[in-house]
């Protein structure tokens, strides 16, 4: 039954994203779990009903990324919790470096993933913050069928230019730190330029495909 | 003589830590990467071969509510055992839900393909004994990768036998009882079921990735550990920007600005 509301609730939202669109802009303001729930509720919506990026053209989903989605995260922040300790011995050219490049990893590989997922139903857990909290989480959950819905958790952080995503928890895994191990053993034998020139590399060779 | 015998020692030291030396682990927990990597890298074609053109077909051929009617009904033949698991954790109301779910799917939910017990308020659950035997306190261990079967803590792959033969009881009263080939067809349908989910994910790790092993294996152990938590593990976040901390101010305030910043002390200089 809550399926049922829930599909209806979606459909609803989808006549309202596509006939008001500037009805539902996100701005400084929006609350977090409202920010999430917009934005996934948008990006999902155009995947499905858009043909260019049903059959998987990719310069556009990344577009559609960049626009949407994008705005929403705090790179320098996710950047600075894959890479760990590390962060603080860069410098600061250094780090607008790897954080530049590890965006271009991000948004590449899970705008790809994006398409693959773009028919399951995501459900919005119940949202429950204090309210001087400067770090919140925002959990909604994939279904699947046959078996435990995946959860997928948003970790967001206050900032002037509003809330802000620093890093997406899936099945208990944090995507961002899950990077840390990789990275620390590139910059122990690589050094800090030596990790920033793996990323790009593996950043150019995925171009060229 | 006693010099010789000397030398000796430490040739034989300097060979034991060399041979020490040489596994390439930088893990603790992961002494066995050199046997690891291989057979992660045997799997990963196994699967190439197998499991995944065969969920490809799958996934082309039947349409999506059959796609989810068959997870259903192998999610379904799992869920006795996950409530088993759920008792011996000592949670018995979890395992009161898993079991009435197994009794109203099998019935209502027409032998599985529908799961109306999630829309009727009793959830899925994901309990195995690996799971199980880590409540009851036993550690993780170091971590293997297992032929055909895949990741595994030491704990997980000790207990993946006991997951085995328990986990098809109840498929092999209900469904193919000691006919060897309907055996094979149930197992390996259920696995193309699983990986038909999944079809995108070889891709994601093969490209968002520096060292897919070393990846896969670090999100393997979070994820074990958050299904051991019931999905409530705690992460930590650190800030190492910490720009509360003076010894960090001092050397960002030391270190190039990135560019964009760099022309701000000239507009100001130009302003008054």
């Amino acid at each position: 039954m809550k399926g049922k509301l829930f599909a209806m609730c979606l459909s609803a939202l989808t006549a309202l994203a596509l006939y008001v669109p500037a009805a539902r802009a996100v701005d400084a303001s929006t609350p977090p779990d409202q920010l999430v729930r917009d934005v996934t509720t948008d990006v999902l919506n155009i995947l499905r009903t858009d043909q260019n990026l049903q059959s998987g053209d990719n310069a556009k989903v990344v577009e559609l990324i960049n626009a949407k989605v994008l705005p929403h995260f705090n790179f320098r922040r996710m950047t600075s919790l894959a890479v760990g300790k590390d962060w603080r011995s860069a410098t600061a050219e250094q780090q607008s470096r790897l954080t530049e490049a590890f965006r271009t990893l991000l948004v590449r590989t899970y705008s790809n993933a994006l398409t693959q997922y773009r028919n399951e139903i995501i459900d919005f857990k119940p949202f429950r913050a204090n309210a001087g909290d400067k770090q919140v989480k925002v959990g909604t959950e994939a279904r699947q069928p046959g078996g435990q819905p995946i959860p997928i958790d948003y970790m967001l952080e206050n900032s002037p230019q509003g809330w802000k995503v620093f890093d997406v928890v899936v099945a208990g895994v944090s995507l961002v730190t899950n990077y840390r191990g990789n990275f620390a053993d590139e910059i122990r034998t690589k050094g800090i330029d030596g990790l920033i020139a793996s990323i790009e590399s593996k950043n150019q060779s995925l171009e060229k495909k | 003589m006693n010099k010789s015998l000397r030398l000796c020692l430490v040739c034989a030291a300097a060979l034991l830590a060399g041979g020490c030396a040489s596994v390439p682990t930088s893990d603790p927990d992961d002494p066995l990467e050199k046997i690891n990597r291989p057979m992660f890298k045997f799997n990963e074609r196994l699967d190439k071969w197998t499991t995944r053109p065969l969920a490809k077909v799958w996934v082309w051929v039947a349409p999506k509510p059959v796609r989810a009617w068959a997870a259903n009904f192998f999610g379904n033949l799992a869920d006795p055992w996950i409530g088993v698991n759920n008792l011996l954790q000592g949670k018995p109301a979890d395992a009161l839900n898993d079991w009435m779910r197994f009794v109203f799917n099998s019935t209502l939910g027409l032998g599985g393909l529908l799961d109306i017990a999630s829309e009727a308020g009793m959830p899925k659950h994901d309990e195995d004994f690996g799971q199980t035997l880590a409540v009851w306190g036993v550690p993780d261990g170091i971590f293997v990768v297992l032929p055909v079967l895949g990741p595994r803590t030491l704990r997980d792959a000790a207990a993946a036998p006991v997951d085995l033969v328990a986990d098809s009881y109840v498929a092999r009263e209900l469904i193919y009882h000691d006919n060897i080939r309907e055996r094979n067809a149930f197992i390996g349908g259920r696995a193309v079921s699983a990986r038909s989910q999944y079809l995108g994910i070889e891709r994601t790790l093969n490209e968002g990735t520096l060292d897919k092993y070393r990846f896969a294996r670090d999100f393997y152990r979070q994820q074990r550990r958050a299904k051991i938590y019931d999905g409530n593990p705690l992460h930590e976040y650190e800030d190492f920007d910490a720009p509360d901390d003076g010894d960090d101010q001092a050397e960002q305030a030391a270190a190039p600005q990135p560019e964009a910043q760099q022309p701000e002390p000239q507009q100001t200089g130009e302003e008054p």
